[in-house]
């Protein structure tokens, strides 16, 4: 039966995406190579150097993707819930006994090797969700629901938080995607969508006069909207609550956020200008994609890149490299495997017959696009700068067995779809 | 088949169009906006100037005169400068600890640039930087830059050679070769011949890492220009009797100014006093510099192309030539003198001589009522003064005299000979006639002439009515002369006057007013001069040339305030012939009378460092 099981796997399995997995790991490494290349180590299998480990984590990964290749298939909703309070238990004891790495508490050290904990939770929670998510007599519309299907992301993003990985923890948004595509009212979304417009035009534009624009519109309202207690309730009410939002954003700007942080929302709206300091990772890695041209400089000829003014280039600015050796034309290539991933995934989600699977590969494709969308973002100032690596493409061992893990789970699903009733 | 199975669209929607904002946005950063490539250059890239080495100087017998020696500039990195010894570091480079702080503040301050290096003190020699090189790890964030540094083997001709300095903002602005910082001949052959001897700078495009540590060359050096070294130059000065000149030379004031008359080749110019060219290199140079401008005898000033001395008797000379070639006078022409010449109420006097004069011993004697004749018959040959004037004064500048000869180099005074609107300013057009300016007759009154444009007119009475313009440098190695120096120029005075006064001037040596200037059976020819001076004791004038045909030197002597010619500036003539005519000086009470002479004015405080 095992036998059958396994051969079963290998005959379904969606080589389609595997293929695309392997181009992105592989052009990773190869970028890896380019950020940190110096003459003294050129050896691109010198363990010494990040671009040799890369490779170690990248066999690895082979390896793991391999062994959840061959676990049966029931295995993973089966066991979701456990492996999701293992990771939980994991992120508190971790906020107890981490190492401290540049001030932030979210690592594990074991042997000479460390691993991050955050990054590994993000398929157990969103095994979890699914599981969840896909029970039979789940009605998303109840706030019970809601309440619990929002908690299940929000709990690890939390310890996450004080964990100081802000970042990391931002990425958990992206599960309201797979709520939305559950049946969560589109509501949230542009209400999400409206809150984020506030919040930066409310660290632009004074209070008092962002109050009476908003009074202004709300008078506008009025002007189009049937004249029912009911939606004269909801514009006063959502005028209230912007009002109280905008007064509260300007709050949690000022005594919320740790300084650093406020100095990068500030540099990346334009109210500070600061090349040398929170704006200098954004200016050289400006310079360094700006620089690259049409059709790039050529692999190892990139000049910001072989002379390391672009800090962090090999984890989280991994993209400069790109945009620098390979041009718009590199750059649009990787941007387009990424699109073509996600879209593949959704296309996989679709076909599912179990909602746990469907649900499942809409989380892997929110938790991707939300690290491509910051992580590419902030290299081409339009994301602050949290710091989190680019899938497949940045440095270390931690994100590229999460996004393994990750990829290859849904994998699994998929090639067992035809052994699942509805 | 699921209620929501739509909503992948608005999914799919929402992570297409991000990706297409993406992309425009990095369409417009890549391949439109090129401020970005500007700035990665910017950071990346550095200018690299390569200085190549400065010519070298030799002299006629091919010994070095200059060359360059390794210097160090100490360079800093404001930011990488922790906290050091400053006592040990500031004694090292003698320095204050103000100084020290001072400086390192102003360019901490500079924000952008502190990781760029900075000269900290520039020009350190190499003494100086031994024990700094060893000590240097102790001090993050100095390092030493090789750079060269002009040094002067033999210490000699400091006027004719000149200075290297840094440009100043004048020349920047005007030659866009120059950058700051850049080095320049400031003065002498350093200065004319700056484009020879600098070279041609080189541009070497480096990258640098954001430390702004070199990381190699760009693109395998396509764009770098290499340095063309610097042109040697080859001086006609004889470093020999430029050495014995200015030794002879101090503690006098004054001039020796020697020229091989067959090339116009100068082969010593010695301005006394003089100072160690050494001096005015390197860190101690502006101290130095400002020491010299402050001294009373103004040892920075080239005498021998500079100053203006009356040429006293030996102007008779010119005047003998030009009587002649205007008729007034011939080789048998008397005039009589009876202690002076006599007009009027106007005495110029002469010591007591037999008389009537003919006119080769009114040269070997140095009548001068025999030239206050001359000088007035010439002008009256013509009805009206101003244009009899005209006619001797244009003789006169036919013979280097109250104009720039020219020499090559930048600093040449013209001399000055009095022009009919000088004279008409002064007495009224039409009030002056030859007696008023008699003076010009015997080289006093108005006349201004260089040792330089004395040494030339000898010359050209040595080559019988021609010369070529003097110069120091007689070969550019892979260059040309300028042609100026190397086409004959011919006074108005015709050939055939010139041989009468060089037989006399043959004879003041052997039984006339230079007697003192005999050397065996050298057929010396000079003429002493006595110039009177306003502002203290007359200064003693020499010229001449030897030997009488085909001569090899003519030379001209001025020492400053110490009487008649015959006294000082002859034997100092005498002697600076036999040196470089027979290689060896063979009269020591001569040469030791000279040396131990000390014609300096009271009250300097000129010390001559050597």
């Amino acid at each position: 039966m095992a036998n059958r099981n396994s051969e079963a796997v290998f005959q379904n399995i969606d080589w389609f995406m595997v293929v695309i997995y392997l181009l992105l790991v592989t052009m990773g490494w190869l970028n890896i190579y380019a950020a940190v290349y110096n003459d003294d180590h050129t050896s691109i299998f010198d363990t010494s150097q990040s671009y040799g480990m890369q490779l170690v984590w990248i066999l690895s990964s082979f390896f793991l993707a391999f062994v959840i290749l061959v676990i049966d298939g029931e295995f993973f909703p089966t066991f979701a819930y456990i492996l999701y309070g293992i990771f939980v238990l994991l992120l508190i004891v971790v906020l107890f006994a981490g190492v401290d790495v540049r001030g932030s508490k979210s690592w594990i050290e074991v042997g000479t090797f460390r691993i991050q904990p955050a990054e590994l939770a993000k398929f157990a929670t969103n095994l979890a969700l699914a599981k969840y998510l896909s029970n039979v007599n789940i009605k998303i519309e109840k706030t019970g629901t809601k309440l619990i299907a929002a908690s299940i992301f929000m709990i690890p993003a939390a310890i996450i938080i004080m964990q100081s990985e802000t970042g990391a923890a931002l990425v958990y948004a992206g599960f309201i995607l797979v709520l939305y595509r559950e049946g969560l009212s589109g509501i949230f979304l542009i209400l999400g969508a409206a809150g984020v417009v506030l919040f930066i035009t409310t660290l632009l534009v004074d209070k008092a006069i962002l109050s009476i624009i908003l009074g202004a519109i709300a008078v506008f309202a009025f002007l189009f909207i049937r004249i029912r207690i009911r939606n004269i309730l909801a514009v006063a009410g959502i005028l209230l609550l912007s009002l109280v939002a905008v007064n509260g954003v300007d709050y949690a700007f000022n005594n919320v956020l740790e300084s650093h942080q406020r100095k990068r929302i500030n540099v990346l709206i334009g109210k500070e200008i600061d090349p040398k300091g929170a704006g200098y990772n954004v200016n050289q890695s400006m310079i360094a994609i700006g620089s690259g041209g049409l059709a790039g400089k050529g692999y190892l000829n990139g000049t910001q890149t072989k002379n390391n003014f672009v800090p962090e280039q090999s984890t989280d600015f991994i993209f400069c490299t790109v945009g620098e050796e390979w041009g718009f034309i590199g750059s649009t290539v990787v941007l387009g495997l990424f699109l073509l991933l996600i879209l593949r995934i959704i296309f996989m989600a679709e076909r599912q017959r179990s909602a746990f699977s469907r649900i499942y590969g809409y989380g892997l494709a929110s938790i991707l696009f939300v690290h491509l969308a910051i992580n590419v973002g902030m290299t081409i100032g339009l994301a602050p700068v949290v710091g989190i690596p680019l899938p497949f493409f940045s440095y270390g061992g931690s994100s590229l067995w999460s996004f393994t893990i990750l990829t290859f789970i849904f994998i699994r699903l998929d090639a067992y779809r035809f052994q699942i009733l509805r | 088949m699921n209620l929501f199975s739509d909503r992948k669209y608005v999914i799919s929607a929402i992570f297409i169009s991000l990706i297409l904002i993406y992309l425009i946005r990095l369409f417009y950063i890549q391949v439109i906006d090129k401020k970005f490539k500007l700035a990665a250059n910017d950071n990346a890239l550095r200018h690299k100037i390569e200085y190549p080495e400065r010519g070298i100087i030799y002299d006629r017998q091919g010994k070095i005169m200059v060359y360059n020696e390794p210097a160090y500039d100490l360079m800093v990195i404001p930011k990488r400068v922790k906290t050091i010894d400053t006592s040990d570091f500031c004694q090292m480079l003698e320095i204050t600890k103000e100084e020290f702080i001072e400086k390192i503040t102003k360019l901490k301050k500079q924000k952008f640039s502190s990781f760029k290096p900075e000269i900290f003190i520039n020009d350190i020699s190499l003494e100086t930087s031994l024990p700094l090189q060893e000590k240097l790890i102790k001090f993050p964030g100095f390092f030493l830059q090789a750079r060269t540094l002009r040094k002067y083997p033999l210490k000699i001709a400091s006027h004719a050679l000149g200075y290297v300095g840094e440009v100043d903002d004048k020349i920047i602005a005007q030659n866009p070769y120059y950058r700051s910082g850049d080095n320049m001949g400031l003065s002498g052959i350093e200065k004319s011949y700056e484009e020879s001897l600098r070279g041609q700078r080189g541009v070497k495009i480096v990258m640098v890492d954001v430390y702004n540590r070199e990381r190699g060359s760009f693109d395998g050096g396509k764009y770098d220009t290499a340095s063309v070294l610097g042109k040697s130059l080859y001086s006609s000065i004889d470093a020999g009797l430029q050495e014995y000149g200015e030794k002879l030379m101090q503690n006098k004031v004054g001039a020796i100014v020697a020229i091989e008359p067959a090339s116009g080749e100068v082969l010593c110019m010695v301005s006394s006093p003089t100072y160690d060219p050494n001096l005015l290199v390197g860190r101690a140079k502006s101290k130095q510099y400002r020491r010299m401008l402050l001294d009373t005898l103004k040892p920075l000033f080239n005498r021998a192309t500079m100053a203006k001395y009356p040429p006293g008797s030996t102007f008779k000379l010119v005047n003998a030539l030009i009587g002649q070639h205007e008729g007034v006078i011939n080789e048998n022409t008397l005039f009589s003198c009876s202690r002076g010449f006599h007009f009027g109420g106007l005495t110029v006097g002469c010591h007591p001589h037999a008389s009537p004069v003919n006119l080769r011993y009114s040269i070997t004697t140095s009548c001068n009522s025999y030239y206050c004749n001359t000088f007035r018959n010439t002008l009256l040959k013509y009805k009206k003064t101003s244009e009899g004037f005209t006619v001797w004064r244009n003789h006169v500048l036919s013979f280097g005299l109250g104009k720039k000869i020219p020499i090559d180099l930048p600093q040449e005074s013209s001399g000055n000979v009095p022009t009919v609107k000088y004279y008409d300013r002064y007495h009224g057009a039409g009030r002056w006639n030859a007696i008023s300016i008699i003076s010009l007759a015997i080289g006093q009154g108005e006349m201004g002439v260089t040792p330089l444009q004395m040494a030339n007119f000898c010359t050209i009475i040595a080559n019988r009515g021609w010369y070529y313009p003097p110069h120091l440098i007689k070969r550019i190695d892979g260059g040309h002369l300028d042609t100026t120096y190397l086409k004959r120029r011919f006074t108005t005075v015709d050939r055939k006057y010139f041989e009468v006064v060089v037989e006399s001037m043959r004879n003041v040596v052997t039984n006339g007013t230079g007697r003192i200037a005999q050397l065996d059976s050298l057929s010396i020819c000079a003429k002493t001069g006595t110039a009177e001076n306003p502002h203290g004791k007359d200064h003693s004038i020499f010229i001449a040339f030897a030997p009488m045909n085909n001569p090899k030197i003519a030379i001209a002597v001025y020492v400053e305030n110490a009487g008649f010619g015959a006294t000082w500036a002859a034997p100092i003539a005498s002697l600076m012939i036999e040196k470089y005519l027979r290689k060896e000086v063979k009269r020591p009470e001569m040469e030791k009378r000279i040396l131990d002479a000390n014609l300096l004015p009271k009250k300097s405080d000129w010390v001559t460092k050597k």
